[in-house]
């Protein structure tokens, strides 16, 4: 579904990515872990082109994205992301964060934006939240319903960036549960993400990350259990 | 004494079958408010195509635009002013408000684009990645999403530049204009007196300004209590 060859970025002088090669099949969930500054979230937003690469190809359902005669928005409307800090938009309530874009977009009418809102909302557990404002929400809610507002849009692949690292402790296992929830239904997702319980229960495959290039790429039962690589072991023996 | 003067600069006549000190300060009063709205309005219009220009992506036009502001910014209103009158508008007959409208305008447009810039840029730059990752095209995620929180950032500060102005226009003197200022300071010339119609018009400017300071203030909350 993903094909990732060679993917470059620099900022500047700065090589942030330094050659990536991947591949991602649909249904397959993909974490994301590594050390901080490792260019995890500049690999994420390559995928949905909010940064865009430096060198390479990704190719997405067999088209290649990073091209100039690719319709950006089309694209983004297949790939959901959710941001570390939710991004919701405070002046909307949250029926209409969920709703602005499809309507706006004329994806739907606004019986149908409605009911599907209603319906997203009741599967992140918020029903009765639909008319409240962001800033009445707690971290926790305002994520869920960030990840309604990207499902909203019925997209093939998920992109979360660090979904649960400026939540409240007690607040990460309602956005862990929405999301492992979604990985059971069969959503491709890429989770980059410091929870390594999720990475390990949830993902098909972990990436270890390290300045710019994916050390490692394996199911996370053999990446955790039997790290192959020295930097891996470090930073595993930092985190768990 | 103090009641002699007040009645000697305000009250009566200053001349024979003239109008009294307080229908100047009035007319005065009035060619202020005058000028700083329609001058307050133009520059809106103006500050928002500089800021727009500014924003732009071609890097001519948005130092065009950064000049102008810069070249605003950076001279005496005062020079700015006899300039439109004196130089630009030399040849054309000219009505000396027109003239103050379009030199405040041209002067304020400049500060006002930089308060719309600073408005939009005020807003997390998460909202539009938000935006644009739902397929949003740049220019209705600004309509839908920045725009309406810029203007929260913007609006108080709009009101801000309008009391600045007000007080600003007080210089209208300099190209014959009949503000509130000069009104005062005839009055002054008039009766050889000055401390009463300098301290009438002082209080004036500040009556107008403190009320709408204290406007503002209300409207800023009620903006902030929406959120
Ligand atoms: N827009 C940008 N301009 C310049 N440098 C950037 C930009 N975005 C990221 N970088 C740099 O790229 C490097 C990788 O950043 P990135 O955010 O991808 O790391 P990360 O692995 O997500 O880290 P973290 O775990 O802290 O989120 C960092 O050195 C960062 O400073
Ligand atoms: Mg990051």
């Amino acid at each position: 579904m993903i094909k990732i060859e060679n993917l470059r970025k620099s900022f500047g002088r700065l090589d942030v990515l330094k050659g990536i090669t991947e591949h991602i099949a649909p249904g397959e969930v993909v974490s994301v872990i590594g050390p901080s500054g490792s260019g995890k979230s500049t690999f994420l937003r390559c995928i949905n082109l909010l940064e865009e690469p430096s060198g390479g190809a990704i190719y997405f359902q067999g088209i290649r994205i990073n091209d100039p005669a690719v319709d950006i928005n089309e694209l983004r409307r297949k790939v959901g992301m959710v941001f570390q800090l939710f991004n919701l938009f405070p002046h909307k309530s949250v029926l209409e964060n969920i709703t602005v874009a499809p309507l706006r977009l004329k994806i739907m009418g606004p019986k149908e934006a409605r009911d599907k809102a209603e319906s997203l909302l009741e599967s992140v557990g918020l029903r009765d939240k639909i008319d409240a404002y962001p800033a009445q929400l707690s971290g926790g809610q305002k994520q869920r319903v960030a990840i309604a507002r990207a499902l909203a849009m019925d997209p093939v692949v998920m992109l979360f960036d660090e979904p649960t690292s400026s939540l409240d402790p007690e607040m990460v296992k309602e956005v862990l549960d929405v999301m492992k929830s979604l990985a059971t239904r069969g959503m491709t997702m890429i989770v980059v993400t410091h929870e390594m319980g999720f990475a390990r229960e949830v993902s098909d495959r972990v990436f270890f990350m390290d300045d710019g290039v994916i050390l490692e790429n394996r199911p996370p039962g053999e990446l955790f259990g039997h790290p192959g690589h020295p930097r891996t072991k470090e930073f595993l023996s930092k985190v768990l | 004494m103090i009641f002699d003067n007040i009645r000697r600069t305000l009250l009566e006549p200053l001349w024979d079958e003239g109008p009294n000190g307080i229908f100047l300060l009035f007319n005065g009063l009035r060619e202020t408010v005058v000028i700083t709205a329609v001058a307050i309005a133009f520059g809106i219009a103006l500050g928002i195509v500089i800021s727009l220009l500014r924003m732009s992506r071609n890097r001519l036009v948005s130092g065009l635009a950064r000049a102008y502001t810069e070249i605003i910014r950076g001279t005496p209103l005062l020079v700015q002013l006899l300039i439109i009158y004196f130089v630009v508008f030399q040849a054309v007959d000219l009505n000396k408000t027109m003239a103050a409208v379009i030199a405040f305008g041209l002067n304020s447009g400049a500060y006002i684009s930089e308060i719309i810039r600073a408005g939009i840029q005020a807003v997390s730059p998460g909202q539009m990645e938000a935006a644009r990752s739902l397929g949003m095209p740049f220019g209705m995620a600004m309509k839908e999403i920045i725009l309406p929180q810029a203007v929260k950032n913007i609006l108080p500060a709009l009101g801000n530049e309008f009391v600045v102005l007000l007080k600003e226009t007080s210089i209208v003197g300099f190209i014959g204009g009949n503000d509130l200022m000069r009104a005062g300071n005839k009055i002054r010339s008039i009766t050889y007196e000055a401390t009463i119609p300098l301290f009438s018009t002082a209080i004036v400017y500040l009556v107008i300004t403190f009320t709408l300071s204290q406007l503002l203030i209300k409207f800023e909350r009620r903006l902030h209590t929406s959120d």
